[in-house]
């Protein structure tokens, strides 16, 4: 399996999730997993939204104590 | 890219509800595929120069960003300029009439833009304005 990296972006509001998520993936290989973290609710809707219209796949999407996992990997 | 398209957003306030939004706009929008350009002017211009002071809140909302401390809108413009190839661009007349020079404004800045440059850029894309 893939090593997943994991971005905390607890605390942070849209778009900081999404951007923090996309500088990491910048430097990602094809292939590599992310996990985001977020604490910010528009994020957990808008990341998978980002993710579907840019092409990447989304593996999960959950919510655990208010603390959303958005995880995908990069596909190009 | 698929469903990509021109944005443009043109950015004269200088409060700090718009510049967020424009900025918000501008990253998400380069990230997504689009081709973004931002161009300053008015009292928007002033808050890109180097070490340029907060701007000042329009309303309640604008205080609510600085307490729970949202991303600061010159890291989102930056950002939709380093990952989302985002053109910013400070209005050329703007420049003039601030009497700044390339070197006093963010070094993420594009040089001046002419508004006839911007305009025609523009045709056929959205067009935001804040």
């Amino acid at each position: 399996m893939a090593e997943r990296t994991i971005i905390d972006a607890r605390g942070s509001f849209c778009p900081g999730p999404l951007m923090e998520l996309i500088a990491r993936l910048k430097f990602g290989a094809v292939g590599d997993e992310f996990e985001v973290l977020s604490t910010d609710k528009g994020s957990a809707s808008d990341i998978p939204e980002w993710i579907h219209k840019v092409g990447h796949e989304l593996l999960d999407s959950r919510e655990e104590a208010g603390v959303w996992h958005i995880a995908l990997r990069k596909t190009k | 890219m698929a469903n990509s398209s021109k944005i443009s957003i043109v950015v004269v306030s200088g409060t700090l509800e718009r510049l967020q939004m424009a900025a918000m706009m501008a990253s998400v929008g380069a990230v997504s595929g689009n081709e973004v350009t931002v161009f300053l002017s008015m009292n928007a211009l002033g808050h890109f120069r180097r070490g340029a002071s907060a701007p000042a809140a329009e309303g309640a909302f604008g205080k609510l960003l600085v307490e729970k401390k949202a991303p600061g809108f010159k890291q989102l413009f930056q950002s939709a300029a380093e990952l989302g190839d985002a053109k910013i661009h400070p209005c050329s007349m703007a420049v003039d009439v601030l009497g700044v020079q390339a070197a006093d404004l963010e070094p993420w800045l594009g040089g001046p833009m002419g508004l006839t440059k911007f305009l025609s850029d523009a045709h056929g894309g959205q067009v935001w304005s804040f």
